[in-house]
């Protein structure tokens, strides 16, 4: 009888299995073969023409460039804030620190709050200051979204560097400061995965710029300009009837999904391959 | 000279790392505070029973009831998590006590690339895959006609995303189990499923619940995709080939015109907060519940 239990439950599991590697390959397949036969050149090299949305010629160049912009603005800017407090809550403060805990405890909470949320607490900032849908304001909303991401990410890393490794320097005569070249380099990889995972984050975000960085036909040449993304792009296209205007969201939609799957397999190869030096 | 220039320096970057952190946790209290502060208009107007508890929605006629987009989110998210719970749930113990490394080598990735995927892709897939699946086989198969567009395809699609978080949990949780546990169990001649059900499940099962919390937070978020195949129909579905219209779909499909009227723009900012308010609740008792049973 336990026997005839123990294959049915190995079954259903060899079953989900199946379902979840069905899943994958459906998504991807279905993206691929409906975005790669109508997937040009020139959908990637040129700007919206006039009548784009009613199918004439053009490309999504604009949301290409739009989403660069934004994700490489968002991404060096919460680096610089968030490499420091990783260092911090490591170095500084002590393992059984109080505020460690709680600081932990929220960016764990801020990771969980959906993009919408971020979106619609930039916009109501945006307002009181007088900031309109902009560049800017996407790069401060994504800023905002991806700094959790990165600091819970590097600090799970980062807890595990040996003390030894601080008590060497310290021993050197080093300051607390003067560690963090040593502690740098030892969560390198972690930072490099860090950050292709935000980056592929802030890329594929659509809910948090809808309100903050508007849409656009062109590239945006200052800060204050309004701002295309990618995503974007792909949900005004396909919420048109024109066979032509929807086979350019499924051509953009297999551009993201090639970009995303590339940062996704290289971090973990990152991960995999450089995190070797330890005591 | 030279050494309390350094010292200086030491502390000088420690205050400014202090600021950065306090700067970057404290933003979860400026949000609920500018949240709040913006959606108060609205609760004077209407009283908060009022707005939870009606479900007219016509904004023009200051007309703020929400309860067909709570409903809806939470009967989308219901229904996603009792379809991703059995699946992950077994995709867990396949991966920590039926499988080598090897394996989980190769599923590893798989995982990613279901977690890495935007939710823009999985509205895509959602409607080129689940809409016509719902609209011309489950439709039919049970009586209704139906546009496909439906709390069903909805909940399909949201399974799937919230899948790649429930099954790292999982695993994460049956990893702390105690191996002693388990082999007491398989020396008294229990077999693998046996010792899974009876010792894995039983002492991670708070644990499952945490998780399914925090899936629910992750799931109750969840924008452009849900809002791509759940229909928008601002009424209180009554059965799964309804279309609903969950609370995250309301605040992006209606951005554009809240500016028009002042407590149009409170209404929606009353929304974001609800969302706010249950996911911060649902992740903080989770997380802290998650983190306690680390440390044991």
């Amino acid at each position: 009888m336990k026997y005839i239990e123990e294959y049915f439950f190995r079954t259903l599991m060899y079953l989900s299995l199946l379902i979840v590697f069905g899943f994958v390959a459906s998504v991807l397949w279905s993206i691929f073969s409906e975005g790669l036969p109508v997937l040009t050149w020139d959908m990637v090299t040129s700007l919206p023409g006039s009548g784009f949305y009613i199918g004439k010629e053009g490309g999504f160049l604009n949301a290409i460039v739009g989403s660069l912009y934004i994700v490489l603005g968002a991404t060096a800017i919460a680096l610089v804030i968030s490499i420091p407090v990783v260092f911090y809550l490591n170095v500084y403060l002590k393992s059984s620190s109080r505020f460690a805990y709680v600081a932990r405890l929220a960016f764990d909470v801020l990771f969980g709050i959906p993009s919408i949320v971020y979106g619609a607490f930039a916009f109501t900032i945006m307002i009181a200051v007088g900031i309109r849908a902009s560049l800017l304001g996407g790069i401060i909303v994504e800023t905002l979204l991806i700094i959790p991401i990165l600091i819970r990410s590097m600090d799970e890393v980062a807890r595990n560097i040996p003390k030894d490794l601080l008590e060497a320097a310290y021993s050197l005569g080093a300051t607390r400061i003067e560690t963090i070249w040593v502690v740098v380099r030892q969560i390198a990889p972690a930072i490099a995965t860090a950050t292709l995972l935000s980056v592929g984050r802030a890329m594929g975000d659509a809910a948090g710029v809808m309100f903050t960085a508007g849409f656009t036909d062109n590239i945006p040449e200052s800060l204050t300009d309004k701002a295309a993304t990618l995503p974007l792009s792909i949900f005004f296209q396909l919420s048109v009837p024109q066979v032509e205007v929807r086979n350019r969201a499924y051509a953009a939609a297999v551009l993201l999904t090639a970009i995303i799957l590339v940062l996704s397999l290289s971090g973990r190869f990152i991960m995999r391959h450089f995190s070797k030096n330890k005591i | 000279m030279a050494m309390n220039y350094r010292i200086a320096k030491d502390k000088v970057a420690g205050g400014l790392m202090t600021g950065f952190t306090l700067f970057s946790m404290l933003m979860v209290i400026a949000m609920a505070v500018g949240l709040w502060l913006k959606s108060a208009d609205i609760i004077h107007e209407h009283s908060l029973s009022d707005l939870l508890t009606t479900s007219e929605w016509r904004p023009m006629n200051n007309k703020f009831g929400f309860l067909a987009f709570i409903v809806g989110t939470f009967y989308v998210t219901g229904v996603a998590i009792a379809i991703a719970l059995p699946i992950s749930l077994l995709m867990a113990i396949l991966l920590t006590e039926y499988s080598r490394s090897v394996v989980r080598r190769y599923i590893y990735p798989l995982l990613d690339i279901l977690a890495s995927l935007p939710s823009v892709i999985y509205g895509v897939w959602g409607t080129l895959v689940i809409v016509p699946i719902v609209s011309d086989i489950v439709g039919p198969s049970v009586g209704t006609v139906t546009s496909g567009y439906t709390l069903l395809s909805g909940s399909v699609v949201l399974s799937v995303m919230v899948l790649p978080l429930l099954i790292s949990l999982f695993v994460e949780i049956f990893g702390n189990v105690s191996r002693e546990l388990r082999e007491a169990s398989l020396a008294l001649g229990a077999t693998r499923w046996q010792t899974t059900k009876h010792i894995v499940l039983r002492k991670g099962l708070p644990g499952i619940v945490a998780s399914v919390v925090l899936a629910v937070s992750r799931a109750l978020g969840e924008t452009i995709a849900v809002l791509m195949v759940c229909g928008n129909l601002i009424i209180i579905p009554n059965s799964l080939l309804d279309a609903c219209y969950p609370i995250p779909a309301l605040i992006a499909n209606n951005y554009g015109e809240m500016l028009s009227l002042p407590l149009y723009e409170s209404a929606l900012m009353f929304a974001a907060f609800i969302l706010f308010f249950v996911v911060l609740l649902f992740n903080l008792v989770a997380r802290l519940y998650l983190k306690s049973i680390k440390v044991e």
